[in-house]
């Protein structure tokens, strides 16, 4: 037994590292690898795991529930709330148009009687959460327009699945059918619907709360502990639990961790559970491809093949054409909406789910029943092909040509105001400053480690290289109205600045300079306003010791006042005039002139820009002309 | 006919919370002979471009220092400017001649009621005598000090009395730029207000 569990689990693992580094290594997604891996080791071609499969989905279905208490986690109610008119809009006129013409179709085209053509439909109506979530984030679409029209339709669907699996019980012809066994392992089918409702209602109240006064106190506790597996562990306890919970009252476990995870959202570990569920959830929903590739029951597609190819090929379009007339209605321009739309245009995994439900309702004949599944695992198959011919071959002479994102490309959503780029010591108490005075700010680092302990902090902080424009777009500079260019390295700084006052000639820049040398630079690009780290301290310093040799305080605060004032005068009457002359080659022999030209206006100002407010010698001296005048 | 430059000096640390200066300063006429010097906004630090503000002041033929009222004087960033800009040799002096002749007199705000400035009222004093400082400052400087243009009883003012009194100052000062002041009847009211009143009539 425990052998032929190893054995298993050798034939599940090698397929996934043979398969999927191969579609990998010709640009094609890791889902189609771990369809491939499935569909070899599947009974369709070496049997290795044979009806097996079965026991094997049932437990990567599990992948799918944990993807969706990660969703769930990502999502925060506020932005659930913002995001509501498209999940409605968008998501019931892909689900309702998809489904109304699917019925149709079907009514007028075979001889299905209604209650299959029906059920049919619904399933073939939702699209793959799990193909689609991975493709974006693997194309690093996730936060793009396409992203969000993609991910609103898709939670829409995931919704719908619940009162779906509701209705297709009525359609039964047979209710004695559909009160049988199969149905009824929730607990609660025997009580009357107004207290199913009651449970369900009650069930949905219970989580919110154990969410937040009984699983955050605890998780609170467990990472005192610091025991890093401990929280693995009540990771998986969160996400099983509701899941156990939610199927005891007939909901579906996916729905439930979805609402952990909105529940969790909020609280200070998100971070953590993400990271923590993540592996489990990739593993699990590499298995779950797997278990779909090997289902596929190639016989019967040899059977009717035309049928079947037909039908994948109808699916496909008319999921397309739906798709593009909601991204149509809701503004998504051309190449959006090609990508939103091929996108979304297969089937999905709850396709398998509904199917199976309503084979046991007798619902759909057990054969249609098989062909529906292969035209699911078909279309599914066929999505990242249609990808990347829309890559390849349509998007480039589609109107506006996309720009590359990498995999590890930054998640920006926010249009703040204010963008802030490089957020050390110096950027970091700009950022402070600012949202201690309540202004919103959009924060770009490179580095990762400061980017996570900052977004624990509450601020919003993302990482990645600030001197590409992509990514300067994506932060929201076109709409933006101050940049502060405040990293560290001067030249990287002075670079951003540059592009910044090519691509977004109307946003206004502040911008950090080193010393004088770099201010210099910053001026010839045409900001006037930069910031020398050194000057300030070095002015404040030199105050204290003139206090230290006996100057008054306010008196020496009022020299250094001054200075600065002259100082700044004298940095951009001297950055003009550096370019005069020939003989500026070397950077060394640069700063000796340069002070010495300083050291020579400073003698100078000394003499001018001193003011004599608060002083009397020569009030005394005026009166006493006075007097002398009048004896 | 050659028309009245006018200078307004603002002083207000806490403007954006204001409403009668956000209304009074809105209302202001835009012209080239009227120019807004916004001293906290210019000088956060309290330092002051002296040279600057000598030059602004040279250009004018009426300076208006408009500020509410804190414990019967002006803002401090006010004393400030008075301190620093009133150079010796500029402003006074033997050879201080600067401002000669120019028109001196302050836009003023108070929460209290109009009724408290009088000798038997709680601030026992007219606004004109508390101002008895500038009025004499503006003397050394051989300027001519008019009697303060008062908004009082901002405490109890509603969004329409500001807009009025706003409006009302808009056509002072449009008033000021057109016409020649003459000194006389000027001086010796209590209020410039009741002044530009008896204009309006007539």
């Amino acid at each position: 037994m425990e052998t032929n569990f190893l054995l298993e689990a050798i034939i599940y693992l090698s397929a996934a590292v043979v398969c999927v580094p191969i579609a990998k290594r010709f640009g094609l997604s890791s889902i189609l690898g771990y369809l491939f891996a499935g569909i070899v080791i599947g009974p369709s071609l070496f049997g290795f795991i044979g009806e097996k499969g079965q026991d094997i989905m049932h437990f990567a279905e599990f992948g799918v529930v944990m993807m969706l208490f990660l969703i769930g986690l990502e999502l925060e109610p506020h932005k659930f709330w913002k995001m509501r008119k498209f999940i409605l809009g968008m998501g019931s006129m892909q689900v309702l148009g998809t489904a109304a013409v699917l019925f149709y179709g079907t009514q007028l085209l075979l001889d299905w009687n209604w209650q299959t053509s029906l059920t049919v439909a619904l399933a073939l109506a939702l699209s793959s959460t799990a193909i689609v979530l991975q493709t974006l984030k693997e194309k690093g679409n996730s936060n793009t327009k396409v992203g969000r029209s993609s991910f609103a339709v898709l939670l829409f669907q995931d919704i719908a699945v619940i009162p779906i699996l509701a209705i297709i019980p009525l359609l039964a012809s047979d209710f004695s059918i559909a009160q049988n066994e199969d149905l009824s392992h929730s607990i609660i089918t025997d009580f009357p619907a107004w207290a199913q409702t009651l449970v369900v209602v009650g069930t949905i109240t219970a989580i919110y709360f154990i969410g937040k006064y009984v699983l955050v106190p605890l998780l609170r506790i467990v990472a005192k502990t610091r025991l890093q597996e401990l929280f693995t562990a009540s990771a998986l306890l969160v996400v099983v639990g509701v899941s156990y919970l939610m199927e005891l009252v007939g909901l579906s476990p996916a729905l439930g961790a979805f609402m952990a995870g909105v529940v969790l959202a909020n609280s200070e570990f998100r971070h953590e559970l993400e990271g923590d569920i993540a592996p489990f959830k990739g593993l699990l929903l590499g298995l779950f491809f797997i278990g779909v590739g090997a289902s596929i029951n190639f016989l019967l597609i040899f059977e009717n093949p035309l049928f079947i190819l037909i039908f994948v090929i109808a699916l496909t379009l008319l999921k397309f054409l739906v798709l593009y007339f909601v991204g149509y209605v809701y503004n998504n321009n051309t190449d959006q909406n090609l990508q939103f739309s091929i996108g979304l245009s297969q089937a999905g995994e709850f396709g398998f789910v509904i199917m199976s439900f309503s084979t046991a309702l007798n619902i759909v004949p057990n054969n249609l029943a098989n062909k529906v599944l292969a035209i699911i695992a078909l279309s599914m198959l066929f999505t990242p092909f249609l990808t990347l011919i829309n890559e390849r071959l349509i998007l480039p002479n589609v109107g506006v040509k996309r720009k590359e994102e990498k995999p590890d490309d930054p998640v920006i959503d926010e249009q703040n105001e204010i963008i802030i780029a490089g957020f050390g010591h110096f950027g970091s108490t700009i950022g402070r400053l600012l949202r201690a005075n309540k202004l919103n700010i959009t924060v770009l680092d490179h580095d990762s480690d400061r980017v996570e302990l900052l977004r624990k902090m509450g601020f919003k902080v993302y990482y990645g290289d600030a001197t590409r424009v992509e990514l300067l777009k994506a932060a929201g500079a076109e709409q933006a109205k101050l940049f502060i260019a405040a990293i560290d390295n001067p030249q990287t700084n002075l670079k951003l600045v540059e592009l910044v006052r090519k691509n977004f000639p109307n946003l206004k820049v502040l911008a950090r300079a080193r010393n004088r040398i770099d201010a210099y630079e910053l001026i010839d690009q045409g900001v006037d306003k930069f910031y020398r780290e050194t000057l300030y301290t070095a002015v404040n310093m030199g105050v204290d010791a003139l206090v230290q040799m006996g100057s008054r305080k306010y008196t020496a605060t009022r020299q250094g006042q001054q200075f600065i004032r002259y100082d700044e005068e004298t940095t951009l009457k001297l950055a003009k005039k550096r370019h005069d002359k020939m003989a500026y080659l070397v950077t060394v022999q640069e700063e000796v002139e340069l002070q010495e030209e300083l050291l020579k206006q400073d003698l100078y100002a000394q003499n001018e820009g001193n003011d004599h407010a608060w002083e009397s010698d020569f009030l005394k001296k005026d009166s006493q002309e006075e007097r002398d005048l009048r004896f | 006919m050659s028309r009245n430059r006018i200078l307004i000096i603002f002083a207000h640390p806490l403007y954006e919370k204001s409403h009668a200066h956000k209304a009074l300063v809105s209302h202001i006429p835009e012209s080239n002979y009227i120019t807004f010097n916004d001293l906290y906004e210019l000088y956060p630090d309290f330092n002051i471009d002296v040279k600057r503000e000598q030059k602004i002041l040279e250009k004018h033929d009426i300076i208006i220092l408009q500020h509410p009222m804190y414990w019967y004087s002006c803002p401090p960033i006010l004393k400030q400017w008075i301190d620093l800009v009133l150079e010796y040799n500029w402003a006074y002096g033997t050879k201080g001649d600067a401002l000669q002749g120019k028109f001196l007199f302050q836009t003023i705000t108070t929460g209290g009621k109009k009724e408290n400035y009088n000798s038997k009222g709680k601030d026992r004093f007219t606004i004109y005598e508390l101002l008895e400082p500038f009025n004499q400052t503006a003397q050394v400087c051989k300027m001519i000090y008019l009697p303060p243009y008062v908004i009082h009883g901002t405490y109890e003012m509603v969004e329409e009395d500001y807009e009025k009194a706003a409006k009302e100052y808009s056509t002072v000062l449009t008033f000021l730029m057109d016409n020649k002041l003459p000194v006389n009847g000027i001086l010796d009211q209590t209020y410039l207000n009741d002044w530009f009143q008896k204009q309006q009539q007539s």
